[in-house]
């Protein structure tokens, strides 16, 4: 059984509620707590909530230490980030090339408060599909190279079926660079259209040329990639950045009909649907009752609706032994299944999982 | 030597106790600052343990845990054919599995990353750290450069050990914290060690590692006993190890003691402009050398004299 009462869980519910001031940060609570954040990757956001609720001081000393190395690390984070993010502008700007940020790197430079102590590894950014190679010439021409040796196969694979190139890197400073053209892989059954998103972006502020989404369409992004792709390590970190934004975004009932238009329009009604289920089942985000029987229209209906839960409560979970039951081993795995099914039609999955498992275990490749 | 706190320490457990706590709630260990609950079913991590760490005192029930680490077996039919070990901190696994036989040296491999990633209250140096009269010296370097040599040979002379492979340098008092754990010595330097003292205590020898031959030395019970007294940083020491040289003591200036040190350092960058400011006090304070040996004898007299 899967027992929402941990530690982790309990405190992020409890930041959405003022209910904070319940729990004793003993060493039993508060070892826990860091354990099961640590492996949720949300070890900085649960010292940043610490701390803008004065209540750091309460904890125990070693758990403060850790608490605080995590923020440190955040920090670091965030001022690499900027420092990226200003050179890329500074490259594609100078051949005006427009660019979208995306993820964690938009939150910052969207102050939005799901930057509170997010961390992430790479940077995404979004250009129209037009600019897409000159791009990659530009990146290619400044140290970012593509991060490791793609054989031919999978050179074919992103440049044919996905959103993205193959992932680059930077060849002194080692930052990785995911650059996409749309927010989801061309063959995926999800066809939202990336102009739209051109569309509605928000500028940057004496950066023209550099956006971020608009808020209601970064709630779309993040809700299509947590439930259409298949990792789910950073599962609860993304449902709590989705916490975040929609507290943030929706002000009053105009917010929220004017959230479910937009993803009936861009054609992700499904995955809000599950965002917003999922939210408020892990951390009680707060959705209007009408908003709910609205969104019920695109539940993947009673069984299918079952199947999700059984599977998405246990992935969700933080990553650690002491949230794990039988079954969330096998969850996991059923939910990687199910993101490539609904990324490839049949005839292009199988013969992809095929190569992927005989690359695997003989260690070369078929070209 | 009793131990302050009358905490119990992992020796005086019985063997069976100990085995016992690996394979179920964990062996709870004080190392340096750290607390450290290990897990593990195979024999000779619990013969690593017995033999390096019997001094070590043990982390009482009501005391947060900094690092839960485990080194199991892989769990497919590699078992039978060419067996491995993982290493994972609270289920996380950063490397890729070892050969079965190294698993010992791969707990403290393991140690080391949990400490160089998680441990930011502190500049953390790659250095060994030993004191004497008061007086900390910083050897930073890198493989080969022979300050793990140096550094046994010190410990083995009545110097204290502070730390062989990471110098914690505390961000508010710029004191250096010990961290005493096995020295570990690779290749040559092992029989140089044993030869330069009868009263050296090895643990296993792990042949082939990435690293070639390498076994550890065990600390003595002084400096783990005195885990929690900090020392100033007083000398700063590039050592050199090169055949048939003069033993020879440069100073150097500190502009170039600060770079090749930040160089050496596992998080000045996440430490940004604080990472900076407490290297600048350090080496401010310090007297840095470049020091070029051959001969140990000769090389630890120059150490002492230095002292003096």
């Amino acid at each position: 059984m899967i027992n929402f009462e941990q530690p982790l869980i309990t405190f992020l519910r409890s930041v959405n509620h003022n209910q904070t001031g319940q729990f004793v940060y003993n060493v039993e609570f508060t070892e826990l707590l860091i354990r099961q954040a640590r492996r949720a990757n949300l070890l900085a956001r649960v010292a940043f909530l610490l701390k803008e609720l004065e209540l750091f001081h309460k904890l125990p000393k070693k758990g403060r230490d850790h608490l605080q190395n995590a923020l440190t690390v955040a920090l670091a984070n965030e001022r690499s980030v900027n420092v990226e993010i200003r050179e890329i502008y500074k490259l594609l700007s100078r051949q005006r090339v427009p660019i979208i940020i995306l993820k964690g790197s938009a939150y910052i430079w969207a102050s939005k408060s799901a930057s509170k102590g997010r961390v992430f590894a790479d940077v995404d950014i979004m250009v129209l599909k037009k600019d897409i190679d000159l791009a990659e010439k530009i990146f290619a021409q400044h140290g970012w190279l593509p991060s490791k040796a793609f054989d031919c196969y999978y050179q074919k694979y992103y440049r044919t079926w996905m959103h993205e190139i193959p992932p680059l890197k930077h060849k002194r400073r080692g930052t990785e660079l995911d650059v996409h053209h749309t927010i989801i892989p061309p063959t995926s059954k999800l066809k939202p259209d990336p102009n739209e998103f051109w569309t509605e972006a928000q500028l940057i502020s004496e950066f023209p040329g550099l956006m971020v989404l608009s808020s209601v369409d970064m709630i779309l992004h993040s809700a299509t990639h947590l439930f259409h792709e298949g990792e789910f390590d950073n599962g609860l970190r993304d449902i709590s950045d989705l916490d975040l934004l929609l507290s943030e975004t929706m002000e009053n009932d105009a917010d929220w009909e004017g959230l479910i238009k937009r993803a009936k329009k861009l054609g992700l009604c499904r995955p809000l649907f599950y965002a917003l289920r999922y939210t408020s089942i892990f951390l009680k985000t707060p959705v209007p009752e009408k908003i709910i029987r609205k969104i019920n229209c695109y539940s993947p209906g009673f069984l299918g609706e079952r199947i999700m839960d059984c599977l998405m409560l246990r992935a969700l979970m933080p990553n650690h032994s002491s949230c794990d039951d039988l079954w969330t081993g096998l969850a996991r795995w059923l939910l990687y299944i199910r993101s490539h099914w609904l990324r490839m039609p049949l005839y292009l999955l199988v013969p992809h999982l095929l190569r992927k498992s005989w690359m695997r275990l003989t260690g070369k490749s078929l070209d | 030597m009793k131990i302050k706190e009358g905490r119990v320490c992992v020796g005086e457990l019985p063997v069976a106790e100990i085995k016992k706590k690996l394979v179920t709630d964990g062996l709870r260990i004080k190392i340096g600052p750290f607390n450290t609950s290990l897990n593990s079913s195979i024999n000779s991590v619990f013969q690593h343990v017995k033999e390096l760490y019997s001094a070590f005192p043990l982390v009482k029930e009501d005391e947060i845990i900094d690092f839960y680490v485990r080194l199991e077996p892989t769990s497919s039919l590699r078992r039978w054919v060419r067996p491995q070990v993982n290493f994972s901190f609270d289920g996380y696994h950063p490397f890729l599995p070892l050969p079965l036989i190294q698993a010992g040296a791969m707990f403290e491999w393991g140690l080391n990353w949990c400490i160089a990633n998680y441990s930011h209250q502190y500049l953390i140096v790659h250095a060994a750290v030993i004191e004497y009269k008061g007086h900390a010296f910083i050897f930073p370097g890198s493989p080969g450069s022979g300050k793990s040599t140096l550094c046994a040979a010190l410990a083995e002379n009545g110097w204290r050990l502070l730390s062989d492979e990471m110098g914690l340098i505390s961000l508010l008092d710029y004191q250096l914290y010990p961290v005493p754990r096995p020295i570990s010595l690779k290749n040559e330097s092992i029989e140089v060690i044993q030869k330069y003292s009868r009263n050296a205590v090895f643990g296993q020898t792990f042949l082939d590692t990435a690293k070639g031959t390498l076994s550890h030395l065990r600390p003595s019970n002084e400096a783990v006993y005195q885990k929690d007294i900090s020392a100033k940083a007083s000398k700063i020491i590039f050592p050199k190890y090169k055949k048939n040289s003069n033993t020879d003591l440069k100073p150097i200036t500190k502009a170039s003691t600060l770079l090749q040190l930040a160089d050496n350092t596992f998080n000045y960058s996440v430490l940004g402009k604080t990472g900076f400011d407490t290297l600048t006090e350090v080496v401010d304070n310090a007297d840095c050398y470049e020091f070029t040996y051959s001969n140990l004898i000769e090389a630890i007299e120059k150490m002492d004299y230095l002292c003096d």
